[in-house]
């Protein structure tokens, strides 16, 4: 694996030219959505100049171009994560669309009352609300792996939830909001043999890492374009193909159906069944550009590449005296670095990081729950990708020396 | 750090001073007014709890954790609404809102929201004025529940 140059890539992401309260953007904000280089942005702009029309029902030659341009992308898709087929590989809004796809169309036909639907408390609030609403509607029970207080999962815990045998089991690949990489291959294998069906949340893992959904063994796997590249609007659901067939459709409409007379309709084939409606054809086309870039730089070094930013962004903040969340080992760790300054609310932190032209999400990070296990309301987090560099990091320690001046801030001594 | 400009522009010392004040931070207990108040943007939550006598605001007290914008803000809202009465207290808080939602002018302030100036900064950063709202939203709020 060669290693990654970021000065290679800058020069495509036009954003990162741009100025932030005079000074120049240092975006790491990476995990909320990526910066979008202009092969992206002109394979839409493209897509709308020479060959927008409405996908699948359509003889003429703009349709035929616009479908075969959407396909194109799913198949590409297909590729880059090792999808058996490419039709199992259903297009959504976004990754959260996708987890509610699971609850609506699979949870509603298989689980009834009294099953149990597991998850972890480390999730998002889209892998945790789907499940409440389904909860109240179907009686089902949730129950949730806990946190340790490292910000990692225990698999003896896990294995101990899994034995009383919950239908579902539904977990992060990789958290949002600290960072802690999960052993994904492993919890995938712990909840087949424990007879569950395994949905994986792989939203901060697929801009990141590399995955074979064939020798992965999930159910259902999810995860969104605006987060690896691509343009917004485009959420993926990946389903084992046995189960997309036996499930019900989620949305009704228009071209998810085979034929519709007034008294019953049949459904289509996948993965249309599930793409009810005008699908986000341009966007999706426009997210086989992304695909390529993303294959072109390589996941292994971009994964590589944002460890080591993040790494030495952890040693910025520790030798400052911060706290930083999540596992102290660096194997468990990812591009991600959730931290507080002692006596500092997290917004008051991301607003002085942005008047130094640094982009830190700060809050929640839609993590409540795991944010309570922790005990602390929020955090600013640093995230990064294959365009951060050593000026990035320099902007990033320059900007927390300026807020601990600034707000008198003595680590060890710790109020403001 | 002395002379950062820009920080002193948003996070002014009378700012920090309110945030550091406890004066009017904790509930007050019995209260005739309690409200609740989420900001949306970071979960942060407020309670406003307030003593009423004679058609007036006789004691404010407010709860909870936020960021300097917030708690001083509702510092300040405690210090300026004790002693109005209702109507009065209702006025203070739709003329602070003007200022910071509608941009209004700092001169146009009455007298005792004088200090309130100090989160006129505030203004250019547009998310982060929810949270100088945030007190101010929420005991509109329990004014509302109170009436009914």
């Amino acid at each position: 694996m060669s290693r990654l140059d970021p000065a290679k890539y800058r020069p495509d992401f036009p954003i990162l030219k741009r100025l932030v309260r005079g000074k120049p953007l240092a975006y790491l904000d990476n995990a909320a959505t990526t910066q979008k280089p202009r092969q992206v942005i002109k394979a839409l702009s493209d897509f709308y100049e020479n060959n927008n029309a409405n996908v699948h029902r359509g003889v003429h030659t703009l349709s035929e171009e616009s479908t075969n341009m959407a396909e194109a992308a799913r198949a590409k898709l297909a590729a880059f994560v090792g999808a058996p087929k490419p039709e199992t590989l259903i297009f959504t809004r976004n990754a959260t669309e996708s987890l509610n796809l699971i609850a609506h169309a699979w949870g509603r036909k298989f689980l009834k009352a009294g099953d149990t639907v597991l998850s972890t408390e480390m999730e998002h609030h889209s892998n945790i609300v789907p499940w409440q609403l389904l909860a109240a509607e179907r009686g089902i029970k949730l129950e949730f792996v806990p946190v340790e207080a490292d910000g990692t999962l225990d698999l003896g815990k896990v294995k101990a939830a899994l034995a009383k045998g919950p239908k579902l089991f539904t977990f992060t690949a990789l958290s949002n909001a600290i960072g802690t990489v999960n052993p994904v291959l492993e919890l995938i294998k712990l909840g087949k043999a424990a007879g569950a069906v395994v949905s994986v949340d792989a939203c901060q893992w697929a801009p990141h890492k590399p995955m074979d959904l064939k020798s992965w063994g999930a159910d259902f796997v999810s995860f969104s374009a605006h987060k690896m590249l691509g343009p917004t609007g485009i959420g993926v659901l990946w389903g084992r193909e046995e189960l997309l067939d036996a499930m019900d459709p989620f949305l009704g409409g228009g071209d998810m159906i085979s034929r519709v007379t007034l008294e019953k309709s049949t459904w289509n084939a996948l993965p249309y069944k599930f793409e009810a409606g005008t699908p986000n054809f341009a966007d999706q086309a426009a997210f086989g550009a992304a695909l390529d870039y993303l294959s072109a730089v390589g996941l292994d070094a971009i994964s590589a590449h944002e460890h080591e930013l993040a790494e030495k962004a952890r040693k910025i903040l520790e030798g400052e005296g911060m706290m930083v969340l999540g596992p102290k080992d660096p194997a468990k760790r990812s591009g991600v670095v959730s931290f507080n300054v002692p006596g500092l609310h997290p917004h008051d932190v991301g607003t002085a990081f942005d008047l130094e032209g640094v982009a830190v999400r700060v809050g929640h990070h839609c993590c409540q729950p795991l944010m309570h296990k922790l005990q602390c309301g929020g955090t600013a987090r640093a995230s990064f990708y294959l365009y951060n560099d050593q000026s990035d990091l320099d902007a990033f320690g320059r900007a927390l020396r300026r807020t601990l001046d600034f707000f008198k801030i003595k680590p060890k001594a710790g109020v403001l | 750090m002395e002379g950062d400009a820009e920080l002193q522009e948003l996070y002014r010392e009378v700012l920090l001073d309110y945030f550091r004040s406890s004066t009017r931070k904790g509930k007050c207990d019995p209260a005739d007014l309690r409200a609740h108040g989420i900001n949306p943007v970071c979960g942060d939550e407020l309670e406003i709890t307030a003593e009423l006598k004679d058609g007036k605001v006789a004691k404010l007290r407010y709860a909870g954790h936020g960021c300097v914008i917030s708690q001083a803000s509702a510092a300040m809202m405690a210090e300026a609404l004790e002693g109005a009465d209702i109507p009065k207290a209702k006025a203070l808080v739709a003329a602070f809102k003007k200022l910071m939602l509608e941009n209004g002018d700092v001169k146009a302030l009455p007298p005792e929201l004088e200090q309130l100036s100090s989160l006129e900064g505030v203004r250019r950063f547009p998310l982060r004025v929810k949270c100088a709202t945030l007190g101010w939203n929420t005991v509109m709020q329990g004014f509302e529940v109170t009436k009914s």
